[in-house]
């Protein structure tokens, strides 16, 4: 897969739940648990290929240059330490830390967490929902890296908190160029923050391009699907079509269109390999039939 | 934890304690077998002389009555005379218990180092080869006989190789003045490194053998504590802040595996303290074990009662450290 994200942009990814959104940016970020492993392909990031790395390097690249934000704050921190050593930590893993307790209080009020310097003392439990997360992000953004790859960051929030930190994410990415990579069930915030977006089936890309358009012309039946399923605000009364069928399973996969079981303008090409093909625009799309999706 | 809370887990423990005094003083007192008659087995005593006897030791009362007293000469420290040394048991007890309390931290303490790097390894290496030769490793240490592997040791390392001594506390000639009670202390007292060294090599054998079933359990519960913690998302997290591995396993997830781990060594402890008589047994170590032994065959109920009873209050008191110790490293239960 061909993943760009330049300075400052945010790419949202979107796709079921088990397509592999999760999966797919941990192995960038070289964290993939065992058994999982990267089987063929390749990781650029600033034109270096992430596969062939070693171990070191990846850790150095990690936090420094590339972080992650988790779904749930309560259990992406530590509970047996405070905020405070948890942030000073990812500034000496890289060298970073000089009068520590004032780097840390300040990479906490960037995030808009109030009198910073006496919360540092605090374990995570002590936080609120909303001022948890914020915190994490901090952490994840001490070293300043320049792509943070958000993996659900707001799912665990209520509504108001959800606006809040999604708000914090932009203005970080407007302020200090971040590279945003946000992962997502809501079409409705990635239409909304994110220029680009990047759709997810089973493993795979299938579709790729900027939001506006393939919310309005999606290329790839899934996308479609996804889109149709989906409630509109402007359109309360559409009926909606959930996509029917299944995901196959990942272990027993033939060479073919793996959204085919599930498509209904499946061709018996579609049994045959399905590249993602470039179609000009910035628009990528696995589907042999593109042009025919949006009619 | 707060005082008010902290009173009210100790108040917690009494009706347990006064159970097990009610118990242990039935099931002594019901067995078959006189002690008065034990006692002047070998003198060619009167009926008169025995009645005396009985009498003095309170053993004509009714039971219920003998109870009481019992209690409320134990809640005084008084736990009575020792039918077989004629001295007060607090006092005989007092003698021993340095040498079976050094034996019992001696083994944990080697429980502890052994377990918690095992433990990593097994759950950091989980589902290799590795780590199922250290599961069924354990799985042996736990259920292996104390005695037949007391034996063994003996057989080996102090019969055939000589390199450590059959049994005791230390050698005759290497005895030091007794402040504590405790050899090893005792001897830098005494500012003795030899005699410290024949301590140290007298109480190898025996903590070992009583420590391997506890390094056993340990090492499984360090592995599983781990293998959980090793799932979560903190230590995901902390990887992709760029942390060393070393860090990542040393510190975060160590740190939240070892609160179980500190639990359970705890209450081990206790039992230990309690269950070390057929090591002490075998290895002739002076504690509190053997004169334990000693005192049931000889019907001593005074001791055997306040022995029991004095394990049980350690017992309860280590339950009670764990639970403060798990308080203290959990910052979230913390009030
Ligand atoms: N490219 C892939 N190759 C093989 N297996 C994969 C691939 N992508 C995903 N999987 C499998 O699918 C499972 C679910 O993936 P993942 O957790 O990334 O989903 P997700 O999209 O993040 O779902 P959710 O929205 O619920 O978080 C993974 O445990 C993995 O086993
Ligand atoms: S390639 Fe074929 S099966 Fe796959 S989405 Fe396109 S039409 Fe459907
Ligand atoms: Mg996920």
């Amino acid at each position: 897969m061909d993943l760009d994200i330049a300075a400052g942009e945010a790419l949202g990814v979107v796709g079921e739940s088990g397509s592999g959104k999760s999966v797919t940016f941990l192995s960038v970020l070289g964290l993939l648990r065992p058994p999982g492993r990267i089987e063929a392909g390749e990781i650029l990031f600033d034109g270096r290929d992430l596969r062939r790395v070693s171990r070191a390097e990846l850790r150095a690249l990690r936090g420094r240059h590339m972080a992650l934000a988790m779904q749930d704050a309560l259990s992406a921190l530590n509970p047996a330490f405070t905020i405070g050593q948890q942030l000073i930590e990812t500034l000496e893993a890289h060298g970073l830390a000089a009068n520590t307790r004032e780097q840390a209080a300040a990479a906490l009020s960037r995030v808009g967490i109030p009198s910073a310097a006496e919360r540092l003392d605090d374990y995570p439990h002590q936080f609120s929902g909303g001022m948890r997360q914020r915190a994490m992000i901090a952490i994840s953004l001490a070293a300043r890296p320049r792509l943070l790859v958000a993996d659900e960051p707001t799912t665990a929030l209520d509504v108001t908190l959800r606006a809040q930190v999604l708000d914090l994410l932009d203005e970080l990415r407007e302020q200090d160029g971040l590279a945003l990579a946000l992962i997502t069930h809501d079409l409705a915030v990635v239409a909304e923050r994110c220029p680009r977006v990047m759709v997810m089936y089973a493993g795979q890309v299938v579709e790729s391009g900027p939001t506006a358009q393939v919310v309005a012309r999606p290329l790839h039946p899934y996308t479609r699907g996804l889109l149709e399923s989906l409630p509109r605000l402007e359109d309360p009364d559409r009926p909606l079509h959930p996509i029917p069928g299944q995901v196959p399973d990942l272990a027993r996969l033939d060479g073919g269109c793996r959204f085919r079981n599930r498509c209904s303008m499946a061709i018996s090409a579609c049994a045959g390999p399905t590249p993602l093909a470039d179609l000009g625009g910035g628009r990528a799309s696995r589907c042999l039939r593109a042009a025919e999706v949006s009619p | 934890m707060t005082a008010s809370r902290l009173l009210e887990r100790l108040l917690q423990t009494l009706p347990v304690l006064f159970g097990v005094s009610l118990i242990v003083f039935l099931m002594i007192t019901l067995t078959p077998g006189d002690p008065v008659e034990i006692m002047l087995a070998d003198s060619r005593a009167t009926p008169e002389q025995a009645a005396q006897l009985r009498a003095d030791l309170g053993l004509d009362r009714p039971l219920p009555q003998r109870f009481l007293v019992f209690l409320g000469n134990a809640l005084t420290g008084d736990f009575g005379i020792s039918f077989f040394h004629r001295r007060p048991v607090r006092d005989v007890i007092a003698e021993r218990l340095p040498a079976t309390i050094e034996l019992t931290l001696a083994a944990i303490l080697l429980a502890i180092a052994v377990a918690i790097p095992l433990g990593v390894i097994a759950a950091v290496k989980r589902d290799t080869w590795l780590d199922r030769a250290l599961t069924a490793l354990s799985l042996f240490g736990v259920s292996l006989p104390g005695f037949w592997f007391g034996l063994l040791l003996i057989l080996l390392f102090a019969v055939q190789l000589g390199v450590f001594p059959v049994g005791g506390r230390t050698d005759f000639d290497l005895e030091v003045a007794r402040v504590t009670g405790f050899l090893l202390i005792d001897s830098v007292i005494a500012g003795r490194p030899d005699a410290f060294l024949a301590a140290l090599r007298h109480l190898a054998l025996p903590a070992i053998t009583l420590g391997l079933p506890t390094a056993a359990l340990l090492t499984r519960v360090v592995r599983s504590a781990m293998a959980e913690v090793l799932t979560s998302d903190y230590v995901l997290f902390a990887e992709a802040k760029g942390l060393s591995r070393r860090r990542v396993l040393l510190r975060h997830a160590l740190k939240n595996a070892l609160i179980p781990v500190v639990t359970v060594a705890a209450i081990e402890t206790g039992s230990l303290l309690g269950g070390n008589m057929i090591v002490e047994t075998v290895f002739g170590w002076p504690g509190l074990g053997r004169l334990v032994v000693e005192s049931i065959f000889a019907r001593n109920y005074p001791l055997v009662q306040a022995a029991v009873l004095l394990y049980a209050v350690t017992y309860v008191m280590l339950n009670f450290t764990a639970d403060l110790l798990y308080t203290a490293l959990n910052p979230k239960v913390r009030l």
